[in-house]
């Protein structure tokens, strides 16, 4: 272990004193969390209301409605997300082993439900339940969080001896992979899509498998997004869109015209941006979904290049310590759920701000802890939750 | 649980580490290095401008007459934004709109699509934003139709516009000085690269007329309406609008009276030689006014209704305005006809001898025909009223003096071995008269007319030696077979043209004396000399157009006629001149078309002129002047193809001067006249504020109209009012 902090006793702390003497304690889960974390998912999480607050402002003054209706209910998702997530983190993530089956199966009846005539259709993407009162879930966003949870069970078994996956395990890994992913490519949900496989990658990467097998995954999904691609597996609207990114002058009124906008909006923005509330872009709502999958594109007009980037900044610092909290632990589902963690949120943001910058394909993901969305804002702080009960249980020795 | 792990989380955090930095990358280019481009991309996202266009000003005749006014039309447009945001792009709209309309879909569609390289007319070269006219002819029950059922109709509006309207007042037809308008062309956009908000494309451009030449005035300033609207095309702001700038109100020194009067007068000029079985083909009057160069009437024969332009000509109509057989009536024959004068000439020729030295007071013969070299030139039908002197020569209008005259000129340049410097007294006489070249009036397109020197028959002979050179040899068999006799002249006179050409012969002296051979005059250019007659000497750039005013009455500017020369002869030389020409009409070849006209109380003096032109009728002309004693107008009237001038050019004039004076059955009747004091008003009519015209006093501009002239009433756009902003965008 690198780190020299053996003397450490468990999680739970000494037994004795009062609530807050244990809470302030040297040795108190309070203090031993990571900070660094927790200091970056809430600075996210204040610009992230701002930009939603932001984003949504014009449309509902047009509209009449309250103005902050929005940022009201994104700052309750936020605060719920945050309680979800503290929760995740005081549970014992060990014990998350044990009902990673249960997780896994929730999730994908979540996915399936959606087929059902539950689901409710959002932008082309049947990824939606509406439960009523305003509220939709989007299962995809949950079972990313399955995923990494269920896949960490499966190469995360402690194996006398052998430092590498069995195939056997990379077979079960893959097949309980296979599922939720058949699911969502019935949505069509490309972004989840992908998510999923680098996912599943970078667990298997950082697992230990061997070679071949990340290589011949690697190739396999190639050839098959190409297969897809010729066979007309997609649809079509998916497959202009998905190239719009390279050329959004082609047909600038039709797929194009997101990608367009988002760069003019983002552009625009010049080394500082127009200001809070004054990116003229944003209220003219040039660029669609600017409250989720776009929000970036508001931070580029408003914030200009110092704010966009302090964005990107923050992601990293999460990114940055979920690959520091897999590192330090020592024990290897702990260190794949992280890994997993991190690669879900690492190439989600890619996607997101990338497809903001005109350098990735439009898929309809959002952009972690800034995004709009009841959904993906309870994954990604369950996720961080995953991450803290890590960190905090990551002496596997002592426990 | 091994080293591999965390070599592998190592290169996990490259991964991570390099996803991000390229993020970072991309953000700096975007917003840093081309955040500029960008902006200006996003400005343009942002606003929009709509042309409202400005109020073409009037065109008023001198006592304030509208000659072209506007009047309210209902136009559809079509928005081609709007249009494009239907989910068909909307296709189902226009094929709704053609229906209404009772147009094709097709047509329709053609005519909005943005003109741009390899775009067939017919095409849009506005700007896209613009609201296209697509008819500006439909009924008030189709532009209900249409605005009632908005719903069905995003993007077509109804509106009230205002368009050109041709009152006609007095039955002033006028259409070759006023000119049409018609829709910018690409390549005038283009050519006016830094004005073309000012050529938006809804305007029309003047064309040919008074509407050329005066357009940047007429059209005024159109406004900007610059609109913030959001993805959907909605109005987000308050409209900054920029409100237009009517046009200018053209006062014109036209009197649509003389200007009727001079229309009717070469019209029947015109019936009678037809009557008298001559073809009669042209004809044009031009009226002005001596002391200031102000043009009173231009009329020209045929003629056309220049209405047929508003709202687009049909292709019928156009056809028929550039046909042969139509007569072309778009040729303003007064300034772009080019004539032989005949003996109208001669004032000019008479001034040339007497500079050159002949005596004014002499006595000359005038023989049934006088020899030029080895060829008889014979007096007009072979009289021979013997000896005479100057004054009688141009009443008479003896031809035999004027080529004496001539050839003796010619002889002392040296004949057909010229000295180095001849001294051409008739070329130089002609040129200070203001022929052979274009006189400056203020309409586009004018002739220059022919003086043909020296240098010209040089440049002639150049220019047509290979074909006469060619025909010397192979003669004119064509010709030949039906008449022998003019094949062997022809084939002479090639030779001779072949072999010297370019030398001033004295024939061509002779004839130019009397304004015949190759002399071309246009009939302003002629009037234009004896109005420098007239008025003591002084040639100026005659003016249709005499003040620009601003539709609430201030006057922008007066328009002037600018000197053009003097005439080199002294006073007492034009004032002989003048009191022969009276004789004309008095005991003349002008007399019998002036019978009962009160020479006593307005002398007119006026010579006939009737130009052979071979192989067709004489070109019968009279020019005159009047009052003799006080000159105010100088008026010219010509119809070619016809006869001699004393029979229809005369007539003509007398009319005119009818008109001007009041002239009926012997007596001035003052109300009748369209100068009751026999001079045009020295105001200009008085614009006011509320765009009502009232006539300088003394004068009356009765008419059936004079209301203001219709002004915008702009409907709200159809399409913008109905559509609800749908939030987000699918996509």
């Amino acid at each position: 272990m690198s780190i020299g902090d053996s003397v450490r006793g468990s999680v739970l702390g000494p037994q004795s004193g009062s609530l807050l003497s244990r809470v302030t304690a040297r040795e108190s889960p309070l203090r031993r969390l990571d900070w660094v974390l927790v200091a970056a998912v809430l600075a996210l999480s204040v610009v992230s209301a701002l930009l939603v607050w932001s984003a949504t402002r014009p449309k509902l003054i047009d509209a009449g409605d309250d103005p902050q209706s929005f940022l009201k209910k994104h700052v309750l998702l936020l605060a719920i997300g945050l309680v979800l997530g503290s929760l995740v983190a005081a549970l014992d993530y060990r014990m998350l082993r044990a009902y990673a089956p249960i997780v896994y199966i929730v999730a994908c009846g979540g996915l399936v439900a959606v087929l059902t005539p539950l689901g409710a259709t959002v932008n082309g993407s049947h990824s939606w339940i509406i439960i009523g009162g305003g509220f939709q879930v989007q299962p995809s966003e949950f079972a990313k969080v399955a995923l990494v949870v269920i896949i960490a069970m499966v190469l995360g078994e402690p194996r006398d001896g052998e430092a590498v996956p069995r195939n056997g395990d990379v077979w079960l890994t893959l097949g309980l992979a296979a599922v939720p992913m058949a699911l969502i490519m019935l949505q069509p949900d490309l972004g989840t899509m992908l998510v999923f496989c680098a996912v599943i990658l970078g667990m298997l990467m950082v697992a230990g498998s061997r070679r071949r097998w990340l290589f011949g995954l690697l190739a396999g999904g190639i050839i098959l997004a190409l297969a897809v691609w010729k066979l007309g597996i997609l649809h079509e609207y998916q497959i202009k869109r998905f190239t719009a990114f390279a050329d959004p002058s082609a047909d600038p009124r039709g797929s194009g015209y997101n990608a367009r906008q988002a760069l003019v909006a983002v552009g625009s923005g010049g080394l500082f941006g127009a200001g809070l509330f004054h990116g003229e872009q944003t209220n003219g709502h040039f660029v669609p979904e600017q409250q989720t999958d776009f929000i970036f594109t508001v931070a580029g007009e408003e914030l200009g290049f110092v704010g966009s980037a302090a964005i990107i900044v923050l992601l990293g610092v999460i990114l940055w310590r979920g690959l520091r909290i897999a590192r330090q632990c020592e024990e290897m589902y702990g260190r794949l759920l992280a890994t997993g963690i991190v690669c879900w949120l690492a190439f989600q943001t890619f996607i997101n701000i990338g497809m903001c910058l005109g350098i990735t394909p439009i898929t309809g993901l959002p952009l972690p802890f800034v995004s709009y969305g009841g959904s993906s804002t309870f994954a990604d702080l369950i996720a961080i939750g995953l991450l803290q009960g890590v960190h905090l249980r990551r002496d596997a020795r002592f426990d | 649980m091994g080293a591999t792990s965390k070599v592998r989380l190592l290169i996990l955090h490259v991964l991570v580490l390099s996803l991000l930095l390229s993020l970072g990358a991309r953000l700096w280019y975007l917003q840093v290095m081309s955040g500029g481009a960008y902006a200006r991309v996003a400005a343009d996202n942002r606003q929009r401008e709509v042309v409202v266009p400005a109020v073409r000003g009037e065109i008023l005749d001198q006592v304030g007459r509208p000659l072209v006014d506007n009047r309210s039309a209902l136009v559809v447009s079509v928005d081609p934004t709007t249009l494009e945001a239907q989910p068909d792009g909307g296709a189902a709209v226009l094929k709704r709109l053609a229906k209404t309309l009772g147009t094709s879909y097709t047509g329709l569609r053609d005519e909005i699509r943005p003109c741009a390289a390899g775009v067939k007319r017919p095409c849009w070269p506005g700007s896209p934003y613009q609201p296209i006219p697509v008819d500006t002819r439909v009924s008030s029950r189709t532009a209900l139709q249409i605005l009632e059922r908005k719903e069905e109709f995003p993007g077509i509006s109804a509106q009230v516009q205002a368009v050109r309207r041709y009152p006609s007042p007095d039955k002033a037809n006028a259409a070759q000085v006023l000119g049409y308008l018609q829709p910018v062309t690409q390549e005038e956009l283009d050519k006016r690269r830094g004005l073309q908000k000012r050529y938006s494309g809804v305007d029309e451009v003047g064309r040919d007329g008074l509407e050329e030449s005066y357009d940047q005035a007429l059209r005024g300033v159109p406004g900007v309406r610059r609109m913030t609207v959001d993805s959907q095309g909605q109005v987000t702001g308050t409209p900054q609008e920029q409100p237009a700038k009517p046009g200018d109100y053209l006062v014109t020194s036209i009197d649509a009276k003389v200007q009727a009067a001079a229309e009717q007068a070469i019209k029947s000029s015109v019936d009678k030689a037809r009557a008298d079985g001559n073809p009669g083909k042209q004809a044009a009057a031009v009226v002005l006014n001596v002391r200031t160069g102000n043009v009173v009437a231009l009329a020209s024969y045929p003629s056309y209704d220049p209405s047929i332009w508003t709202g687009g000509i049909s292709q019928a109509d156009y056809d028929r305005l550039l046909s042969n057989k139509g007569g072309q009536p778009l040729i303003s024959r007064a300034t772009e006809g080019q004539f032989a004068p005949g003996s109208t000439f001669k004032i000019s020729s008479l001034d040339a001898a007497i500079k050159d030295g002949y005596d004014i007071n002499g006595s000359y013969d005038c023989p049934g025909s006088f020899k030029v070299g080895n060829r008889s030139f014979k007096n007009f039908e072979g009289e021979a009223p013997g000896r005479m002197n100057l004054h009688r020569a141009l009443v008479v209008s003896c031809d035999t003096i004027f080529y004496r005259f001539g050839y003796e000129q010619w002889l002392r340049d040296g004949g057909t071995n010229p000295k180095k410097h001849p001294k051409d007294p008739m070329v130089h006489m002609a040129r200070d008269f203001g022929f052979g070249r274009a006189t400056g009036v203020d309409i586009p397109n004018e002739s220059s007319g022919r003086i043909p020197d020296r240098t010209w028959k040089y440049d002639y002979w150049k220019a047509t030696k290979a074909d006469d050179c060619k025909r010397a040899k192979t003669g004119y068999p064509d010709v030949a077979k039906s008449d022998p006799t003019r094949a062997a002249y022809l084939k002479a006179l090639a030779t001779e043209n072949c072999k010297d050409g370019y030398v001033w012969r004295p024939g061509d002296a002779a004839n130019f004396a009397i304004g015949q051979g190759d002399v071309l005059v246009t009939p302003l250019q002629l009037a234009n000399a004896y109005a420098a007659v007239a008025n003591g000497g002084t040639l100026r750039e005659p003016r249709i157009a005499k003040a620009l005013v601003r539709p609430d009455g201030t006057l922008v500017k007066n328009i002037t006629a600018p000197k053009a020369g003097t005439l080199p002869n002294p006073h007492n030389v034009l004032a002989y001149e003048r009191k022969a020409l009276a004789d004309v009409t008095k005991s003349g070849t002008g007399a019998g078309a002036f019978a009962g006209f009160p020479l006593n109380k307005i002398p007119v003096g006026g010579k006939t002129g009737t130009a052979e032109v071979y192989g067709k009728k004489d070109n019968s002309w009279f020019a005159s002047f009047a009052p003799v004693n006080n000159p105010q107008f100088a008026v010219v009237a010509m119809v070619s193809d016809a006869g001699q001038g004393a029979t229809y050019g005369a007539p003509a004039v007398r009319k005119i001067y009818d008109a001007i004076y009041g002239v009926s059955g012997g007596k001035i009747d003052k109300k009748k006249a369209a100068f009751p004091d026999g001079q045009p008003p020295k105001k200009l009519p008085k614009i006011g504020a509320d765009g009502s015209i009232s006539a300088p006093s003394g004068f009356t501009a009765a008419s059936s109209f004079g209301g203001p002239g219709a002004g915008l009433i702009p409907i709200m756009a159809a399409g913008r009012e109905t559509t609800t902003p749908a939030f987000g965008r699918r996509s």
